[in-house]
């Protein structure tokens, strides 16, 4: 606590809650203290809210001077009789209790992190610890929700792989958060020496309000976390324009002007009824896929690939090297126009904030044109940035045909790939393979060698008539099936023999769990 | 027979025969409920032709029986130096290969057939679920050899995810 030292509103912070980079020396340190307050302050204004609602007729007649009359009216009763002093006494016991309650399970939930695992350890009556190993962190997650932002606090969650394996520490104060998560990546990074990240633009002291107000109106990213040269940005204007024209909403006009006509016809409205649950799906995927994917930003730290959307409520993840198993650049049929593409992945990890689209921060890019794809795609898969490698990938997301080093499928594999069979096809890059599929919804899946789990090939009796194979690259569990199939049965056997072959070298050669440990 | 998959220079390891029995019970088992519940309308309705669908059920069950043996015989792995291969299926041919260092963990279990018969299943989990590697019908013994092996291999080329 030395330059920086605002006085925060709810009780001065224990020592321990100082400079980011002293939460990370391995000892325990408790949470912001306005924790309990953040965690439960909705259910306990729901409450206040519920009750004030219950006693509004009663509290008009006791400033009117009137007598409650209504038997059944709890605040009536209570202040009949003398009642009163009784139920105040019997509210504030109720309010010192919960209050102990809360500072008690602030007091006991604690978290610390090491060299090599950070742990979090809560509860009164339940006593539970969790630990994430460092190494196996997925990506670190930062969230302020708006009454957050409000008291300067943010949500830190660390993702480790596995189901609900993820390590939450909320909440801290919003300065602590970032500092935070530069030394949970740097001690992940494997770097020997302790960084002095204590690159804090504070500013000298202010006041509580003036620092509330300057992070409440800071931009989402700040211009010292990245070079400007690496962010790529959605702007609000395609971000309306790719949801009017994708997919989802286009089966939704489908059904509803089906469902119009078909009460034209009849005469009746009973189509009408069956067209609204389908109303009320859309506007919830508009809702979903507008406010997760506004201020969104895609920019390169030196621990990965940074992701931040957000209006109120700011939401950033770091995802360090190496986390990302798959890519998917995609697609929908009338983003064709305007040329616009959509790149999801897939990740170890399941994140409890919701990303863009309201999947679990699988959709990097909501939408974007060729040449921020391939810029993001650079980010992502940093293998993949050399000018012939992103040559291949242009090829692969809009081109069909062998050049580039496609390999496609045959022939006579148009009888299951009517228009695709030309495209259809995989295309290998030093560390990488490249999956191309479809002609009208266009696809091209990345999967770096290194993040490849197993492969498969399969044929059923269709394919082996046509003499043709059907493969598979496994990945972790996501959004994205990495598979091509119509291949021909000599070169998917190839394929399979090559791959497995030098995925078994790429995973031997693969380091980035520890991704900067060879620099120090 | 020139069409099928083939992967060349592999000489498949093969499950224990005595497995055909255990995968046949399970069939057999299946059978009895799928034909007593599909008697039921007919039962009910005293209805003659619907006697056909449990009839069916019927021969489609024996047909599936029948081929049982060939389907066992068709499963195979193969520990290479740096991968297992996995391979199963007749119609729909299945070929996985994974490399050591993506085990996360081997599960072995056992059926209550599989046990009075000495024979217990593998399988080797990766963090694809899709993966799906599952060797039945091993006996015990070979079943414990090949996990501590698969286990062994893997701490050799332990890496990241």
């Amino acid at each position: 606590m030395t330059n920086q030292a605002p006085p925060p509103p709810p009780p001065p912070p224990s020592a321990t809650v100082g400079l980011g980079t002293r939460l990370a020396d391995g000892e325990w340190h408790r949470l912001h203290p306005a924790t309990p307050l953040l965690r439960g302050g909705l259910v306990l204004i729901f409450i206040i809210g519920w009750i004030l609602s219950q006693a509004r007729e009663s509290l008009f007649n006791l400033l009117l001077g009137q007598r409650g009359r209504d038997d059944g009216d709890p605040i009536g009763y209570l202040t009949t009789g003398g009642r009163l002093p009784l139920a105040l006494l019997a509210i504030a016991g109720v309010l010192i209790i919960l209050v102990g309650i809360f500072y008690l399970s602030w007091r006991v939930h604690e978290f610390r992190i090491t060299d090599e695992v950070v742990e979090v350890r809560s509860g009164l009556i339940i006593r539970s610890n969790r630990k994430g190993r460092l190494d196996r962190i997925q990506g670190v997650n930062i969230v302020r929700p708006f009454f957050a932002r409000l008291v300067g606090a943010a949500r830190l969650e660390i993702d480790v792989a596995g189901h609900d394996a993820n390590v939450r520490l909320d909440y801290l104060s919003s300065s602590n958060a970032d500092g935070l998560r530069r030394d949970i990546l740097n001690l992940a990074s494997g770097t020997r020496q302790r960084e002095a990240a204590e690159v804090q633009a504070a500013g000298g002291p202010k006041s509580f309000v003036e620092q509330r107000v300057s992070e409440l109106l800071a931009p989402e990213l700040h211009p010292d976390t990245a070079p400007a040269e690496s962010v790529v940005k959605v702007h609000a204007g395609r971000l309306i324009g790719s949801i009017v024209l994708h997919d989802t909403t286009l089966t939704f006009l489908v059904f509803l002007i089906a469902g119009g006509a078909v009460s034209v016809v009849t005469g009746h409205a009973f189509a009408v009824f069956f067209v609204l649950p389908f109303l009320f799906g859309l506007g919830s995927f508009i809702v979903r896929r507008f406010t997760k994917s506004l201020q969104y930003s895609i920019a390169a730290t030196p621990d990965g690939v940074r992701v931040g959307f957000g209006l109120l409520t700011l939401s950033n993840e770091t995802l360090p090297p190496g986390r990302i198993h798959s890519v998917q650049v995609r697609q929908p049929l009338l983003w064709r126009f305007p040329g616009w593409w959509e790149i999801r992945v897939n990740r170890a990890s399941k994140s409890n904030a919701k990303g863009a689209d309201g999947q679990h921060n699988t959709t990097i890019l909501p939408v974007g044109n060729l040449d921020e794809v391939l810029r993001v795609l650079g980010l992502l898969l940093p293998s993949l940035s050399a000018v012939e490698a992103l040559d291949v990938v242009r090829l692969g997301i809009s081109s069909t045909g062998t050049a580039g080093g496609f390999v496609t499928s045959p022939k006579r594999a148009r009888i299951v790939r009517w228009f695709s069979w030309r495209r259809n096809g995989y295309a290998r890059l030093p560390g990488a393979i490249l999956l191309r599929t479809g002609a009208i919804w266009r696809q091209l899946t990345i999967v770096p060698e290194p993040r490849v789990q197993s492969i498969g090939l399969h044929q059923g009796p269709v394919y082996r008539r046509l003499g043709l194979a059907h493969l598979d690259v496994h990945t972790v569990t996501g959004p994205i099936r990495a598979e091509l199939g119509a291949m021909d049965r000599d070169v998917a056997l190839d394929f399979f023999d090559r791959v497995s072959r030098s995925v078994v070298a790429a995973v031997g050669a693969d380091a980035t769990h520890r991704w900067r440990s060879g620099e120090v | 027979m020139t069409d099928r998959l083939q992967l060349p220079g592999i000489t498949w390891l093969r499950v224990s025969p005595k497995y055909v029995v255990v995968d046949v019970s399970g069939y057999v088992v299946f059978a009895v409920i799928a034909i007593v519940v599909t008697s039921i309308p007919a039962l009910v309705s005293q209805l003659t032709p619907l006697w056909l669908i449990p009839a069916a059920v019927l021969v489609i069950m024996i047909i599936v029986i029948a081929f049982v043996p060939r389907r066992v015989r068709s499963i195979g792995y193969q520990l290479r130096d740096d991968d297992l291969l996995f391979r199963r299926g007749i119609l729909f041919q299945r070929f996985v290969s994974v490399p050591y260092g993506r085990m996360q963990l081997v599960d072995i279990s056992r059926g209550p057939v599989s046990r009075a018969l000495g024979l217990s299943d593998l399988r080797f989990v990766t963090a694809a679920a899709s993966s799906g590697v599952a060797i039945p019908g091993l006996p015990i013994n070979d079943a414990e050899a090949l996990r501590d092996r698969l286990v062994a291999l893997a701490e050799t080329r332990r890496v990241g995810l």
